[in-house]
């Protein structure tokens, strides 16, 4: 059944191994979910039974990180959603991407996402949390990204991972205010102590860091608008993580932290506040489409505003819709962009003014869409069905049943059309503008959505005989003090079901006339739409021009400034902590030979000629001789190994320096009168810092156990009586294993820079040739005279030295 | 710039100085010296070659690649600190032989570490070098 893509080009291809290979993998795409599933199927009676199975590994014991996780029933219900249509979607996604030369990227990011989601939603410990729920961004991000020569695709994907990521990084310094409140990092553990959080100064800092990553992440108005352009992704993509469970997130963490916020006046009123109008403005756009995913976009947009409102409300019947409608959703959300992504592969467009029709043709995935189709419209016995009667009860039985029914009416019935529009019209409506059947879809692209849709009509109906322990335990651990309710289809004649079938028809009368009601809402839609993404522009353009002001203020180009900056930086932050530390005021002169005051006098003398020197070698003459100078106050003072090295990199410095000369432009003065008295204040500045610090440390006699440690077990233990060496080779021994690769990634870095300059310059275009005869000028001057005093003061060049650093860096 | 008499006295010196340097990174761990100073003062002669002779006949007396010399330096340090772990020690633990080797001394897994630098370090001066040199 499976096999490998026949039109990929790769040399491995051919090879029967690699073919083997392949097809391995793609059987395993889906089986490990598969296999996830089954083992949570398995642990269903234990969880139901009210037992919660938790696992714990020490992570970051130094920091007393451990990763820990947990399973209970709500969790369970996230965890079989994101396995089990997880299953379904890999199936689906090996014959959707055959011929993608980049399938087994997108393959490997799906399996991250998986593993990502089922870490979010099991994880006890906060910063595991964390890290789970920015792994799925990151995962979305490159799974919006998979057609990346496209640019849309790219920036829809940057747009994703900055909302979310920004909102993530919101909902860590939340997680770690109720860390601090509780004094417990473990999510079990804060949610048995809600009265601390209550209690604390900072509770309603937490609700707005933590809606806001669960906002942003749930796409919840005004960050909504990540969610359609997200559609650039393959189509697998959209159906698993941007409808069934990634987005849904946000969902997740609002709901686990009811226990602990729900009563708190903000987290109740921005909740309710950001779901209604989520719920009604992505209805309302849902209807305008014309793509069918972006229909189905909004619409996820919608059912994410009302699953927010529903946990803000908090009520018995509010909570128990939550858990249903979630359910159903994922169920029906997933087939209908699954079939839409069939369709897309069978006919090559998603617009649904020119599919009509199709139930002749594909009558698999007819049957799927309508059974999709009647859950996401509330007709019984589908799980949508049961979810929305729990939703108009939570409505009625609110504190603002007037208007908070009104709300939930008019959801109700842009769902109705949204079915219309996404079920009736591709599958029963005209097919004179159908495009030319492309190819049959394979059962692969059939079966998934069959399946999820079949699963969605038998959850509805099987729900009251066996959803009632989980969705019990699920409502028990969004809030402690709800009893279930009976989950039967069939409830009587009430008002709920009453308002079910009037949404029902005027949903079917407002499909009619869909065509003149846009035009009539077009400035509204505009509004809604072109706003958000606006601000959004705005402040990436805002925060990228920050940056560049910021880069070319501390990093522009020259050597010199990059002194200042680490100098005044390291001076000022110095500085800062020597005012703590009691400066000495007298020191211990070692009684000095005549030799020994010879070196202070001839390192200034040295330095005096390097600043003064007129040409480079001089300068570097003079330079080696303060090395040299240090290596004999080494020597004297009793450091043979320290004066050895110094001696050895000091030669080798000036040899480096010569070699780089030949690669300069000519020596000039290049700074003005103005510049050099301020490099001197710094240096000057700088170098009386560190003498400071030299006889600060000289002067204050800790008691170091370290060097006795070292000297006491150098020959003993490490068996050298090098102590230098021996820490080096020995004790330290990791950090010399650093050391020595850094160096060498130093050096590969140095070949790097060296090679890519001579390319520029060789690859440069007729526009910059006059400034090239200039480089190569230059650079003859100086091969032929290096050491004759050369002055360029021309005022141009003050200004202009950027240009030369760039042209030679 | 050629001078006769640096490049003959060169053809004496880089011999001596890589007998010095590999004097140095063996007497290291009880006397001054190590595979740092020794890897340097090896990179000291050979660059002292490339400047009297040309960057093309000191690679051909030093025949490998540097770069290839600063992988295998790097490989031979990490591989000094695996037989700790066969014994369930931290890694980098040294290990010692309970015999020595005329005139180089006791035997055990710090030397081959400092082998390595050396080696490492040798090839990363000699990488900068060359392609400094080279035109």
């Amino acid at each position: 059944m499976i096999s490998a893509s026949p039109s990929s080009h790769s040399k491995s291809d051919t090879s029967v191994i690699g073919q083997l290979a392949r097809s391995v993998v793609l059987c395993l795409l889906p089986l490990i979910p598969l296999a996830i599933t089954t083992w949570l199927a398995m642990q269903f009676e234990k969880i139901v039974s009210g037992e919660t199975l938790t696992f714990e590994i020490a992570w970051v014991p130094s920091l007393g990180i451990e990763a820990s996780f947990f399973l209970d029933a709500f969790s369970l219900t996230f965890a079989l959603l994101v396995s089990g249509i997880g299953t379904l979607v890999m199936l689906y996604a090996t014959s959707y991407m055959t011929g993608d030369l980049r399938k087994w990227r997108l393959f490997g990011w799906l399996m991250l996402f998986l593993f990502a989601m089922l870490g979010l939603v099991t994880a006890d410990n906060i910063i595991v949390l964390f890290v789970f729920w920015e792994l799925t961004s990151i995962s979305s991000y490159f799974l919006i990204g998979h057609k990346h020569e496209d640019a849309t695709a790219r920036a829809s994907a940057l747009q994703a991972l900055l909302v979310t990521g920004t909102g993530g990084l919101a909902m860590l310094a939340g997680l770690i205010l109720v860390a601090m409140a509780t004094g417990t990092d473990q999510l079990t553990e804060i949610l048995d102590q809600p009265e601390l959080i209550r209690q604390s100064p900072f509770v309603t800092g937490m609700a707005a860091l933590l809606l806001l990553g669960a906002f942003t992440k749930s796409a919840q108005f005004p960050f909504h608008f990540w969610l359609p352009d997200a559609m650039s992704a393959p189509t697998p993509v959209s159906a698993y993580l941007h409808s069934a469970t990634m987005v849904k997130a946000g969902v997740y963490l609002v709901a686990r932290l009811s226990p602990a916020f729900a009563g708190v006046p903000f987290w109740d009123f921005s909740v309710i506040i950001a779901g209604t109008v989520t719920a009604l403005l992505g209805g309302f756009l849902a209807w305008q489409q014309t793509d069918l995913k972006r229909i189905l976009a909004f619409s996820t947009i919608s059912a994410l505003g009302t699953l927010m409102l529903l946990l803000g409300l908090g009520t018995t019947y509010a909570v128990q819709a939550a858990v249903l409608f979630l359910v159903a959703h994922s169920f029906y959300k997933g087939t209908l962009f699954l079939v839409a992504g069939a369709v897309d592969h069978t006919c090559g467009t998603r617009d649904i003014t020119r599919l009509g029709g199709l139930m002749r043709h594909v009558p698999g995935l007819g049957l799927a869409a309508i059974l999709a189709g009647v859950s996401l419209a509330g007709v019984p016995p589908a799980a949508g069905f049961l979810a929305k009667e729990f939703v108009l009860k939570a409505s009625l039985g609110s504190d603002w049943p007037e208007l908070l029914t009104a709300v939930v009416f008019l959801i109700s019935l842009f769902f109705v059309m949204v079915a219309g529009l996404v079920v009736i019209k591709p599958f029963f409506g005209s097919s004179e503008s159908l495009p030319q059947m492309l190819h049959r879809p394979d059962a692969r692209l059939v079966l998934p959505p069959l399946f999820l849709g079949i699963a969605g009509m038998a959850a509805g109906l099987l729900a009251n005989v066996y959803g009632k322990p989980i969705v019990a335990g699920a409502m028990a651990a969004i809030s402690p003090d709800v009893k279930i309710k009976s989950l039967a289809l069939w409830q009587g004649w009430n008002l709920p079901l009453m308002l079910s079938l009037v949404a029902l028809v005027s949903g079917g009368v407002l499909y009619a006339v869909r065509q003149p009601m846009i035009s009539l809402f077009a400035p509204l839609t505009r509004f809604c739409v072109v706003f958000p993404t606006d601000v959004y522009r705005a402040s990436l353009a805002g925060l990228n021009s920050m940056t560049r002001w910021q880069s070319h203020l501390l990093q522009d180009g020259r050597l010199r400034v990059y002194l200042l900056v680490v100098l005044i930086t390291l001076c000022s932050l110095v500085a800062g902590t020597l005012n703590v530390v009691n400066l000495p005021t007298e020191a211990s002169w070692l009684p000095l030979k005549p030799y020994e005051m010879m070196m202070p006098f001839l390192i200034l003398c040295a330095t005096l000629m390097a600043i003064r020197a007129k040409s480079r070698m001089a300068a570097i003459c003079a330079l080696g001789v303060i090395g040299y100078a240090i290596a004999l106050i080494f020597v004297i003072f009793g450091a043979p190994d320290l004066a050895m090295t110094q001696l050895a990199i000091e030669t080798l410095t000036v040899l480096l320096f010569v070699f780089v000369i030949y690669r300069m432009p000519r020596f000039a003065t290049l700074s003005g009168r103005k510049s050099r008295v301020r490099d001197a204040i710094v240096a000057i500045i700088a170098g009386g810092l560190m003498s400071v610090i030299a006889l600060v440390a000289s002067m204050s006699h800790v008691p170091s156990r370290v060097s006795e440690f070292y000297a006491n077990n150098s020959y003993t233990v490490a068996q050298g009586r090098n102590l230098v060496n021996v820490i080096l080779v020995d004790f330290r021994g990791l950090d010399t294993m650093a050391e020595v690769t850094v160096l060498s990634i130093a050096a590969l870095g140095i070949v790097a820079l060296m090679r890519l300059q001579f390319r520029s310059v060789s690859d440069s275009t007729d526009s910059v040739k006059e400034e090239d005869a200039e480089v190569k000028d230059d650079m003859d001057n100086t091969k032929a005279d290096t050491e004759s005093v050369e002055r360029l003061t021309h005022d141009s060049h003050i200004d202009n030295d950027s240009d030369i650093s760039k042209r030679n860096p | 710039m050629r001078s006769n008499i640096l490049t003959t006295a060169t053809g004496f010196l880089l011999p001596l100085l890589l007998l010095f340097s590999v004097f140095l990174l063996l007497r290291g761990h009880n006397e001054p010296g190590g595979g740092f100073v020794g890897g340097l003062a090896a990179a000291s002669a050979f660059s002292l070659h490339a400047i009297t002779h040309g960057v093309r006949p000191t690679r051909a007396v030093l025949r490998v690649q540097p770069r290839l010399l600063m992988g295998i330096g790097l490989w031979v340090a990490i591989l000094s600190g695996l037989p700790a772990l066969l014994l369930d020690l931290p890694y980098l633990t040294g290990q010692w032989a309970g015999w020595k080797i005329p005139s180089i001394g006791k035997l055990g897994t710090p030397l081959f570490f400092d082998i390595g630098v050396y080696l490492a370090v040798l090839g990363m001066v000699m990488t900068i070098v060359f392609e400094l040199v080279e035109d």
